[in-house]
């Protein structure tokens, strides 16, 4: 596909269009996928805040009986510690999901200002941004997080710093190419004649123009960043071992793996939330005009 | 979509010699991009392994001989990393050119000699998911298509997006307590049981090597030990494949041609697969060479719960001990198949769709 200015700005105002009448037109989100998606975020959400309240026990207190069956006071079974799954699998939802939020809104902080400055001053800068993009796409994601967050040295926020590095590119080209679609057109030419600053153009001019499918980005991507950090946890090189982190109780099952529910439940949760948003995110890709979901749907398969 | 690398940066001088045959353009531009990528891949790893905290020595030496300054000063000699930065990036890149790639600092041998184990068991890992991730993915995108809004491509999105969601280290977990530990039918970890012995090498992947030599227990051996972690890992790519399929050939489905050859007459399969499909194919195959990056990064996870001694297993353990050579090493190796997969991917374009070969 071309990225021709016309055609980008074609489908851009043709995407907006769509997006703001989107708030208007809830019949969107009354299809089943959405609804489910929805209630499940929110369920998660919900556990995020209460998690203390709904916990029945310690996440980190080693008092139950050891290795125990799914039953009675503890329902998801006990680890090798005698801790109880339960309360570690809802206390690891606020470990997974604000770091998982955290995660894609620096992404598209950095993605975007990086592809917007690319997009708008072209030349150098689009050649210096873009071809580090290009190195980023050319190593596979968990690889490359691997290394960083190795190298960095195992914990949660390095694993973080380690994902955002492997995650801003596509945002970096989708930006990009909206800017590029938008930089020559009347409204933003006209700012620059008025005398407005390149800082000036890209907020006021710009950004609430490409905010939108951004916005769309990010929630789609949400799913991957949990994934991403779960599966670094799951290595070894996030969440340290106290902490009740999915990917991490999920390497503890295979440590035994006869034991089924201290893997399985954890790994349940992380597929229940990546699910929820993914299928908010294949709504919204829908409810938006073909020609711009196609677009952000093929950078954000890049990241995975 | 434009592949990747024919919008990257024309190589200078010689594009005014060769300009004229596309075919040498091509190449050429081909040839430096992959110098290009390998001066970054290498420049990259080695610059996030020598800046940040991690130090070589603390992660390969012992408790002990840490507190021994002599012992790490030898050792920081031994593998001459007392050397000042640029000095080492440029010794390795000189011993590359030779095809060295230095000696791991883990397993003691070069580590051209630990990939040339590690990337056949990989790639014959990545190689049998990515062919049963297009044969079902494609399938389930096409009827998605067909069927669109019904029942079943509701079904199949809600698949699709399962497969996209799953997380794959977990599925592995699962499929390997469900098919080995509970119902016996998969075979244990492993590329075959212990106690046979690999086919004579020829391509490194025992499947291929056992059915050269003709030793069929052994072919059978490999491909059961082979079918759980490839099923695992196709969990993603089957996925992602669907969902673009469909969309790829909706998109088909409302041109103007299709219409045509069904107004007059064209039977419905011929229609299908000589009008939609080929057509629909060519945004797939972009997709199917991102999802070949996407299992690369898969074999990571799944290998580790499936002893599966490849290319995620070997990076894996180089990354955690900042074994800086493996490390490079895997990264050429990655960027290498990235290379390769691109211009597979380029050729294949050629081959669906002929407006390419005009171009």
């Amino acid at each position: 596909m071309k990225r021709s200015p016309e055609g980008a700005v074609k489908r851009r105002s043709e995407g907006a269009a769509k997006f703001s009448l989107l708030r208007r037109l809830p019949p969107a989100w009354r299809r089943p996928l959405a609804v489910t998606g929805g209630l499940v975020a929110v369920f998660w959400l919900l556990i995020v805040v209460a998690a203390p309240l709904l916990a029945p026990h310690d996440p980190l207190a080693q008092n139950l009986p050891r290795l125990a069956a799914p039953g009675a006071g503890h329902w998801f079974g006990t680890d090798e510690l005698g801790r109880d799954v339960l309360s570690r699998v809802l206390y690891g939802a606020r470990v997974s999901i604000p770091l998982a939020l955290l995660l894609v809104a620096m992404s598209l902080l950095v993605g975007g200002v990086l592809g917007a400055c690319a997009g708008f001053f072209g030349r150098w800068v689009d050649e210096t941004v873009m071809r580090i993009a290009d190195l980023v796409f050319a190593f596979p994601t968990v690889i490359l997080a691997m290394v960083v967050a190795a190298a960095l040295g195992a914990s949660l926020q390095n694993a973080v710093l380690a994902v955002l590095v492997v995650s801003w590119p596509s945002y970096a080209r989708v930006t990009r190419g909206l800017v590029m679609g938008l930089r020559n057109r009347e409204f933003v030419l006209s700012g620059r004649l008025l005398g407005f600053s390149a800082w000036r153009s890209l907020r006021v001019d710009i950004l609430p123009n490409v905010l939108g499918p951004l916005l769309v980005l990010a929630t789609l991507d949400i799913g991957t960043a949990t994934l991403l950090l779960s599966g670094l946890s799951f290595l070894g090189l996030g969440a340290k071992p106290p902490t009740a982190e999915w990917g991490a109780m999920v390497a503890d099952g295979t440590q035994q793996f006869d034991k089924w529910w201290i893997g399985v439940f954890p790994g349940l949760a992380i597929l229940t939330v990546v699910l929820a948003f993914n299928f908010l995110g294949d709504t919204l890709r829908d409810a938006l005009d073909p020609g711009t979901a196609r677009t952000l749907g093929a950078e954000k398969e890049r990241v995975a | 979509m434009s592949p990747r690398w024919a919008r990257s940066r024309d190589t200078g001088g010689g594009r005014r010699l060769l300009a004229r045959h596309p075919l040498a353009r091509f190449l050429l531009r081909r040839t430096a991009t992959a110098v290009l990528l390998a001066i970054g891949v290498t420049l990259v790893t080695f610059v996030l392994t020598n800046l940040v905290p991690g130090d070589p020595a603390a992660a390969n030496l012992g408790q002990r001989a840490i507190g021994d300054p002599a012992i790490v000063a030898q050792w920081r000699h031994a593998n001459g990393l007392d050397k000042p930065l640029p000095v080492q990036y440029v010794t390795y890149l000189g011993n590359l050119l030779q095809g060295d790639l230095g000696e791991s600092q883990q397993s003691h041998q070069s580590v051209l000699t630990d990939l040339s184990t590690a990337v056949p068991a990989t790639l014959e890992l990545a190689g049998a998911a990515i062919v049963v991730s297009l044969v079902v993915g494609v399938a389930f995108g096409v009827v998605a298509a067909l069927r669109r809004d019904r029942f079943t491509d509701q079904l199949l999105r809600v698949i699709s997006l399962l497969g996209v969601s799953v997380p794959t280290f977990w599925l592995a977990l699962l499929a390997f307590y469900i098919f080995f530990y509970r119902l016996g039918w998969a075979p244990g970890s492993g590329r075959l049981d212990p106690g046979t012995t690999a086919p004579p090498h020829v391509t490194g992947l025992y499947t291929v090597d056992a059915a050269l030599a003709g030793q069929w227990p052994v072919f059978w051996n490999a491909v059961g030990h082979l079918a759980l972690p490839a099923l695992v890992l196709t969990a993603y790519t089957v996925g992602l494949l669907t969902r673009f399929t469909r969309s790829a050939v909706l998109e088909v489905l409302n041109q103007d041609y299709v219409r045509a050859a069904r107004a007059k007459g064209l039977p419905g399969r011929t229609v299908l697969f000589q009008y939609v499909l080929r057509a629909a194919l060519v945004p797939v195959v972009t997709v199917a060479g991102l999802a070949f990056g996407a299992l690369l990064s898969g074999t990571v996870l799944v290998e580790s719960i499936f002893a599966w001694p490849g290319l995620g297993a070997y990076a894996y353990r180089s990354a955690t001990t900042l074994d800086l050579p493996a490390v490079m090493g895997v990264g050429l190796v990655v960027g290498l198949v990235y290379l390769t997969v691109n211009l597979a991917v380029d050729v294949l374009y050629g081959v669906i769709d002929p407006r390419v070969r005009v171009q």
